[in-house]
C-alpha cells in the first residue's frame, strides 16, 4: 500500500503529498476508476441496445428461440439453461477470487494458490462455454429467407413449429460456380454458396402443402405472426431475394441484423474482458506461486485483479439480463 | 487498506452472498422460462412487470457483488460516492435519452412515415 513518496520538506501540510484522503493505495484506486470507465463503456453498449430494440419493438427476434441449445441434447428446445449455467459458472469463480483475497489478507499462501487456480479453471469454462454459445449462434439451425426489404422469413409447419429450410427443400443443378481467389479476382471471394438458392426454396415451399411462412412481425401477446398458406406463397414470390443460414454481421437467420451486431460486440467485448482476466489472474497466480506477495508482505495485487474479475461477472449479470431475459 | 485492522476471515460473509446471489438467479431463470401470463401482460410505465421484476433483481445483484464481493462497503465514503454516483447517473441519463429516442423512432415508422417492409 505504501506508494513511492518523494520527501519535500512539506510533510504534513495539506498539499505536501502523502495524503491519501480515500484511504485507499494508489493502485486499488486506479482500479477502480479504471472500472468505472469501463462500466460506462458497456453501459454505451447496453444502452444502444436498448434503444435499437425500442426502435424495432413489434419485430425484435425472441431471446428464447435463438438461445436454446444445450450440450448433447440436440433437437431438444432448452431455451436459457445453458445461459443460466454459464452465469453460475462466472458467480462461483467470483466466490472463489474473493476466497483467494480474503486469504490473502491472512498471508495464506497455500489458499490463495488453490482459489488463484480455481478461479482461473472456471473463467476458462466460461469462455469455452461462450464459445460454444457463438458457434450454435453462427451455425444456425432452421436458416431463413431473406426479403428485398432486408427482412427475414421463417418456415413453420401448421402446428407453427419451425422447420429447418434444409429439410424440405430440393436443390437443382446449378451453373454457378463458388467464386474463390483462385478462379476469379484473386483479391475477391465470396462467403459459401448454399446449396439452394431462392428458387429452389420456393418450388419446394410450393409443393409441402403443410408449410408456411413466419414473418418478423410480433403480435400484441409477443409471438411472431404466421401467415396464411396464399399469404405465405405470395410473399415469397413477392419478396424472397436469398437463403440465409446461420448468422454474420450482415445478416441472420433470427431477424433483424443488429440483433446478430449486438450479440456479437456485447458478449464479444465481454469475452474479451475475461479472457484478459483470466491472462492477468494466471500472472498474478504465477506471482503468488513465485512467493512475490508473500516478500512485498501483502496480497493487495490479488485484491486489485480481484476486483477486475468482479467488474467482469458484475457485466455478465446485466448482459445476461438484458440479452436473455428482458 | 483501510479495513486492515482486523485479519479475522470472511469466508461467512462470501458464502451467504454467494448463495443470495445464486437464489436471485435461480428465481430470475424461473420467471424467465414460465413468464407468467399476468407479468408478461401487465404494464407499469410503459415496461411489463416481468421487466421490471428482471432489471431490480439484477440491480439487487450488482449490489451484493460491488458491496461484499468488491468490498465497497469498506471504502471511504469518498471513493464510493465518486464510483457509484458517477457511474449512477450517468447511466441513468443515458438509458433514459437513448430509450426515449428508440421509442420515437419506432413511433415514426410504425406510423408509416417511413417504410421498414417494402
Amino acid at each position: 500500500m505504501e506508494a513511492t513518496v518523494t520527501r519535500t520538506g512539506t510533510e504534513g501540510k495539506t498539499w505536501g503529498g502523502g495524503n491519501e484522503p480515500l484511504r485507499v493505495s494508489y493502485g486499488k484506486m486506479m482500479m477502480w476508476f479504471f472500472i468505472l470507465s469501463d462500466a460506462l463503456t458497456f453501459s454505451g453498449f447496453l444502452a444502444s441496445y436498448g434503444f435499437a430494440r425500442y426502435k424495432f419493438s413489434n419485430s425484435w427476434p425472441i431471446a428464447d428461440e435463438v438461445f436454446n441449445h444445450f450440450p448433447f441434447l440436440h433437437g431438444v428446445d432448452a431455451p436459457m439453461y445453458y445461459v443460466a449455467l454459464m452465469t453460475f459458472i462466472l458467480i462461483f469463480s467470483s466466490v472463489t477470487m474473493v476466497l483467494a483475497v480474503d486469504a490473502g489478507h491472512q498471508m495464506k499462501k497455500a489458499k490463495v494458490t488453490l482459489y488463484m487456480l480455481l478461479t482461473i479453471i472456471g473463467g476458462l469454462i466460461f469462455l469455452g462455454s461462450q464459445a460454444w454459445e457463438w458457434k450454435n449462434f453462427i451455425t444456425g439451425t432452421y436458416g431463413a429467407i431473406q426479403t428485398e426489404g432486408g427482412n427475414i422469413l421463417q418456415v413453420v409447419d401448421d402446428e407453427g413449429h419451425r422447420v429447418a429450410i434444409a429439410d424440405f427443400v430440393t436443390s437443382t443443378p446449378k451453373e454457378r460456380l463458388q467464386h474463390e481467389r483462385s478462379n476469379g479476382l484473386w483479391f475477391v471471394d465470396e462467403p459459401t454458396i448454399p446449396a439452394y438458392d431462392v428458387q429452389d426454396v420456393i418450388n419446394s415451399f410450393e409443393a409441402n402443402s403443410g408449410l408456411l411462412i413466419r414473418t418478423q412481425e410480433l403480435t400484441e401477446r409477443g409471438e411472431k405472426v404466421v401467415l396464411t398458406r396464399q399469404e405465405s406463397l405470395a410473399k415469397l414470390k413477392d419478396e424472397a431475394t436469398g437463403v440465409i443460414e446461420g448468422a454474420n454481421l450482415v445478416s441472420n437467420e433470427y431477424g433483424n441484423p443488429l440483433f446478430a451486431d449486438f450479440f456479437f460486440f456485447i458478449t464479444g467485448f465481454h469475452g474479451f474482458h475475461v479472457f484478459t482476466g483470466v491472462l492477468i489472474n494466471i500472472i498474478i497466480f504465477f506471482n503468488v506461486l513465485l512467493g512475490t506477495y508473500e516478500r512485498r508482505g501483502s496480497y493487495e495485487m490479488v485484491e486489485k485483479v480481484g476486483l477486475y474479475w468482479h467488474f467482469v461477472d458484475l457485466v455478465w449479470v446485466f448482459v445476461f439480463t438484458f440479452f436473455y431475459l428482458v | 487498506m483501510a479495513h486492515d485492522t482486523a485479519h479475522e476471515s470472511n469466508s461467512k460473509r462470501i458464502w451467504t452472498v454467494f448463495i443470495i446471489l445464486s437464489a436471485i438467479t435461480l428465481v430470475e431463470v424461473i420467471l424467465g422460462i414460465i413468464k407468467p401470463d399476468f407479468l408478461v401482460h401487465t404494464y407499469f410505465i410503459s415496461l411489463k412487470l416481468l421487466n421490471w421484476i428482471f432489471i431490480i433483481l439484477t440491480i439487487w445483484k450488482a449490489y451484493y457483488i460491488t458491496w461484499a464481493f468488491m468490498h465497497m462497503e469498506g471504502e471511504t465514503k469518498g471513493l464510493r460516492r465518486s464510483v457509484v454516483w458517477t457511474a449512477g447517473f450517468l447511466i441513468v441519463y443515458l438509458v433514459f435519452i437513448l430509450l426515449t429516442e428508440g421509442d420515437y423512432v419506432h413511433e415514426v415508422m410504425n406510423r408509416g412515415h417511413v417504410a421498414w417492409d417494402f
